[in-house]
Parts: C-alpha cells; sequence; structure tokens
C-alpha cells in the first residue's frame, strides 16, 4: 500500500496575527511553523498502516524551501521520503493542481489531506485534487480501515456519521477522530536523525494560472468590554440578552 | 447570464444556510444586474425560496440522489450552471456544502472563495471578505476567473426578505458513476447541531466531568441550543468529538454562545469568535474569556446553570 500524505506548513495556534506591506502579506516575523493539525491527524493515521500493514509513507507539501523542516518533521515522525514541489502556495486550486501532476505519476493507494488548514480555512484542497483525477473523496473523514483494494471510512455529517465503503485509490478529507489526540507523536531523537538521511526531492511546478488572488488582509475591530452580571442577579443576563441583545 | 444558489435540504426542507444563501445570491444578481436561479434537488414544496428573491427554481427530483454524494450532485450543479450561463455560483457551508463546491469550482474551471462572510465589495475586480486564520482575520479576495464560485460562511449574511414569484422548471440532469456506497447512517434524530444552532451551550474542564452535563443539556434544552465543548473535553472522552469546537475542531457562529467553565484559550475563542454574542460563566475573574464575551458572570457553573436553568423556564413560559 503506498501512501501520500499532503502537508501543510502552518503557523502555530498560537501564532499572533499581524501582516506587512500595507496589509497584505502575513506576517512571519517571529512566528513559530508546524505541520497543519488536520494533517498531523492524517499522518499519525498513515503511520498506523505503514507500522501494522506495511504501507509506504510519502508526504507532500507544496511551497518554498522555507517549508522544509516542516517535511523533514513529517519525516522524523516517521514518513519514509517527502517531495516539495517548489512554488509560492498561492491558493488552494493552485496546490491540488501540483498534488494532482505528483499523484498521476505516483500510484498511490490512498492520499489522506487534512479537512483544511488553520491559516487561510480554505478546506478546498483534497476535495478539488479528487475532482481533478476523478479519484474517490470523502471528506470529514474520522475512521479509516483498509483491507486490499478497499477501504471502509466513517464520515461525520451534520448530526452524526456514515459508513461509507469505496475501493481505492481514495482521497480522504481528515479530522480528528481518524486518530486520538494521544495517538499523536513527538519525534524523538532517532527519529530526527534518521530524517536527516531520508530522501527529500524536490520537483518543480508545472504552470497554472491563479483563479483567485490575495488582495489585503483585515483585522477584526477590538470589541468593547464584557459587561459584567452578579452570580445573584441573573435575572438581569435574561434581561440583557432579550432586550439589548436580542437573543433570546 | 444567471446567479446560481444551490439550496441544501434535509429530508426535503430547507436548511436556513440554504434561505441564507438564497438572500445572498439575489444581493448578488442586484449588484451584476442579473436573474436568481435556486436548485433544489428532492423538494417538493418549495415556496420558501420566493421570499428571498427566487425568480427561477430549476428542481431536480430523483430518488437515486438520496444519499446525496458530493460528486454527483457537484456535477449536477455543473450541468445547471452550464445550462443557465451562470456567472456565479453559491454554496453554503454545511458539511456538504464545503466537500462539493471545491469540485465545483474545478468543473466549471471557476476560481474559488470560502468562508465568504458579506456581499462582493467590488464586482470589477470581483472582491469578497472572506474569513481567514480561523476568523482571527480578514482576506479581501479577487476571483480573477470569468465563472466564480463562493462558499458562504453560515450566519454571515443572514436572512433578507425579498418578496418574488418564481417559476419553476424540472431538470432531470444525468449522473455520474460513484463506487462509494453507503453501509450505514448513524444519525441522532430530534437533536440540534451545531452547525444549525442559533444558540450553542458549551462546556469545558471546568464542569469537572462527563456526569455533570446533565445540567449543560438541560440549559441547552430550554433555549433549543446545541451543546459543545472545549477540546481537552473531548480528548478525555467525557464528550464525542464532534462536539469539540475551536480552532481545531467544529466552528461556531451562532447567534449566542454560552461558555461554562471554558478558561477562553486562543484555540478556543478562534473558533468560536464569529458568534454574535459571547456569554461566559467561569469562578476564575482572570480567565481570558472574559476579554473576549460580551456579558459575563464570575461564580461557580454548578450554582449559576441550575438557577439560570430556573430562571430561562419562567422567561420562556411568561414569554410564550
Ligand atoms: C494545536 C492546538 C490546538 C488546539 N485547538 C483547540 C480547539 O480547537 N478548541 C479548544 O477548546 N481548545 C483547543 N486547544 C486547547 C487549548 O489550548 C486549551 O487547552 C483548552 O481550550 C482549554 O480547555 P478548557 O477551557 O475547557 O479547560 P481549562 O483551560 O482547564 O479551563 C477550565 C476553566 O474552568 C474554570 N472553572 C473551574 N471550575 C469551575 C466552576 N466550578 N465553575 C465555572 N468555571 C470553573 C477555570 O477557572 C478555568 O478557566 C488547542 C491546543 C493546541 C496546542
Amino acid at each position: 500500500m503506498k501512501i501520500l500524505v499532503c502537508i501543510s506548513h502552518v503557523p502555530d495556534t498560537t501564532s499572533k496575527i499581524n501582516f506587512i506591506e500595507g496589509d497584505t502579506k502575513f506576517d512571519s516575523n517571529g512566528v513559530q511553523f508546524v505541520i497543519n493539525p488536520y494533517d498531523e491527524f492524517a499522518l499519525t493515521r498513515a503511520m498506523w498502516f505503514k507500522e501494522k500493514q506495511g504501507a509506504t509513507v510519502t508526504v507532500i507539501n507544496v511551497g518554498n524551501a522555507v517549508t522544509e523542516p516542516t517535511l523533514r518533521k513529517a519525516l522524523a515522525i516517521g514518513a519514509d521520503d517527502a517531495i516539495r514541489v517548489n512554488a509560492e502556495a498561492t491558493d488552494g486550486f493552485f496546490v491540488a493542481k501540483q498534488l494532482a501532476e505528483v499523484v498521476k505519476n505516483g500510484d498511490y493507494d490512498i492520499i489522506l489531506a487534512g479537512k483544511e488548514s488553520i491559516d487561510y480555512n480554505g478546506g478546498m484542497v483534497p476535495s478539488m485534487l479528487a475532482a481533478i483525477l476523478d479519484y474517490n473523496f470523502v471528506n470529514a473523514c474520522v475512521g479509516l480501515d483498509v483491507e486490499d483494494n478497499s477501504a471502509t471510512i466513517q464520515r461525520e455529517i451534520d448530526g452524526g456519521k456514515k459508513t461509507l465503503t469505496a475501493n481505492l485509490p481514495l482521497i480522504i478529507g481528515g479530522q480528528k477522530g481518524l486518530v486520538e489526540e494521544k495517538d499523536l507523536r513527538i519525534p524523538n531523537m532517532r527519529g530526527i536523525m534518521m530524517a536527516r538521511k531520508k530522501p527529500l526531492t524536490v520537483v518543480e511546478a508545472v504552470d497554472f494560472e491563479a483563479t483567485t488572488v490575495s488582495a489585503s488582509f483585515e483585522k477584526p475591530v477590538q470589541k468593547g468590554a464584557c459587561k459584567m452580571v452578579d452570580a445573584d442577579n441573573l435575572d438581569e443576563l435574561i434581561s440583557l440578552l432579550h432586550n439589548e441583545a436580542k437573543v433570546i | 447570464m444567471s446567479v446560481l444558489v444551490y439550496a441544501e435540504s434535509s429530508e426535503g426542507k430547507f436548511k436556513k444556510v440554504a434561505l441564507e444563501a438564497t438572500s445572498y445570491g439575489k444581493k448578488v444578481a442586484e449588484q451584476l444586474g442579473t436573474n436568481l436561479v435556486v436548485l433544489t434537488i428532492n423538494v417538493d414544496d418549495t415556496s420558501a425560496l420566493n421570499a428571498y428573491g427566487t425568480e427561477k427554481i430549476i428542481s431536480v427530483q430523483n430518488d437515486a440522489l438520496q444519499n446525496l454524494n458530493s460528486k454527483i450532485v457537484a456535477d449536477i450543479i455543473n450541468q445547471v450552471a452550464k445550462k443557465e450561463n451562470s456567472e456565479v455560483i453559491i454554496i453554503d457551508s454545511s458539511t456538504n456544502g464545503i466537500s462539493l463546491a471545491p469540485m465545483v469550482a474545478v468543473y466549471l474551471n471557476a476560481g474559488y472563495a470560502s468562508n465568504v462572510m458579506a456581499a462582493p465589495s467590488n464586482t470589477n475586480p470581483f472582491t469578497v471578505k472572506r474569513k481567514a486564520f480561523s476568523s482571527k482575520a480578514f482576506n479581501h479576495t479577487e476571483i480573477k476567473t470569468q465563472v466564480k464560485v463562493i462558499g458562504l460562511a453560515k450566519n454571515s449574511f443572514g436572512l433578507v426578505v425579498n418578496e418574488t414569484n418564481a417559476t419553476t422548471e424540472k431538470f432531470s440532469p444525468s449522473l455520474l458513476e460513484s463506487s462509494i456506497a453507503v453501509a450505514s447512517i448513524d444519525k441522532t434524530v430530534g437533536k440540534v447541531t451545531i452547525s444549525d444552532a442559533d444558540i450553542v451551550v458549551s462546556g469545558g474542564r471546568g464542569l469537572k466531568g462527563p456526569e455533570n452535563w446533565g445540567m449543560v443539556e438541560e440549559l441547552a434544552e430550554v433555549l433549543g441550543a446545541a451543546t459543545a465543548c472545549s477540546k481537552p473535553v473531548s480528548d478525555l472522552g467525557w464528550r464525542p468529538h464532534s462536539e469539540h469546537v475551536g480552532q481545531t475542531g467544529k466552528p461556531v457562529s451562532s447567534n449566542l454562545y454560552i461558555a461554562l467553565g471554558i478558561s477562553g484559550a486562543i484555540q478556543h475563542l478562534a473558533g468560536v469568535n464569529s458568534s454574535k454574542v459571547k456569554v461566559v460563566v467561569n469562578t476564575d475573574a482572570e480567565a481570558p474569556f472574559f476579554k473576549a464575551a460580551d456579558y459575563g458572570v464570575v461564580g461557580d457553573a454548578f450554582e449559576v446553570v441550575p438557577k439560570l436553568i430556573e430562571k430561562l423556564k419562567k422567561f420562556k413560559s411568561s414569554n410564550a
């Protein structure tokens, strides 16, 4: 079984979000970048397939050279090799196009991605990839098992869960549930040493004209102070919610 | 030319997000000086759409579409968009919507902006404001392609009444093949889901253990709200993962969000900040949530919540 895990390189969840150059660019100064948390669930499930079912695991990122430490971290967690498509990831459609080129030539059985990345929250890469390649696709995946050429998938739906079966190759948009929080791995020293020797192949991007352009950013306006209500005066809270906020 | 909205339904009824997408579609159609076309699948009574500015309804009825598969629905939207010469296609942000909208964009070779929260600020270049960095910022995105796909963020535009008399046209699309089969569906009936809810009641680690969620559920029931929780609460197995809200869980953009025993960590707030009104109950007056909330009560949830339930019951019965 050959698995490809798509890795997005994103600011750590505690990062201060600021912009520079007239609010047109994210200020990465002092920001620590990590594997996108949703992709980390996907990678962790891939490691399970590697250990229990002998899968090989390749990780891939579309980005420029600054993303390599994030790919190395995925290798340290246990992926076998890495691919970086050398291009600025300008929007989700562009990323999906680049991934499609690699997947077409790679003979992968499963392509695992997080359902969205926590920076631009596009939530579009895995489904676009599936549409470009006409592969089976399941989003919001909270459980995945594979036997021979077929997969059993749990998918979260509004108000419940669906169990699906699909043939490989298959593209997954994953989230927590695919593995549990306690299953996530922190790379150890040996993993980090080994990761340095694992292959990281850089491939050039294919041309694809931008379909969207980020014009500028804006931060939410600071909200007013919190109105405090005494714990012994909850009637006031109800009255505020009813008369002032008009939400009950 | 036209603007096309896919109005999602569940068991033959439109979801609120579908009516919101229709309201939004009407606004975009006005901006572009064109008509609003709304696509519905397996809805017998489409009259609800008339209140929100629909000019034409394309009605698809097909039993094979009971279990909506993203790819098949995306292709139906693609067929209708081509037939109606649609320049902008609008899809809501339900679990289905966010899966199929990117596919529609690929089929139509269209630029796609998700999480859009306002009407286009400009139609040339076509510019929309969207949520980014889990609502810690907004991004103004220009869509460059002739055909454009918009994923509308929930509870961002609201419902705008605009009475019209829509014409209805039946349409029989060709259906793509899919080898994905549904083995079973496990759906809680009669419970408000986080994605549909106007009000969400959420509990954190301050509630000490799963045995204490009775009062959370009761408060939710009185308010007709969905229940949610912080990440550690679901990691500890006190509540199901489907209730985890925040940056790495579900986003919440309800009208009212009530946080009980939740400290207000940055990752939690990122996911719930776009709720219109936030109330926090916490024993610690220094908890960061008070900085993000509109109304705060410093107090023990185990005392405050039961009292609040009693008072709300009285309020509800006198306001019924
Ligand atoms: C990569 C990453 C992603 C994350 N994503 C998320 C996410 O999506 N969502 C999320 O929620 N968290 C997320 N977190 C975790 C987050 O950092 C916090 O740890 C978490 O939100 C804290 O949950 P809590 O407020 O329930 O618990 P605590 O921080 O333990 O807070 C409990 C609160 O309850 C109060 N309290 C105690 N007793 C009572 C009482 N009797 N009555 C009233 N109040 C009481 C306390 O004063 C305290 O403020 C993430 C963390 C990381 C590192």
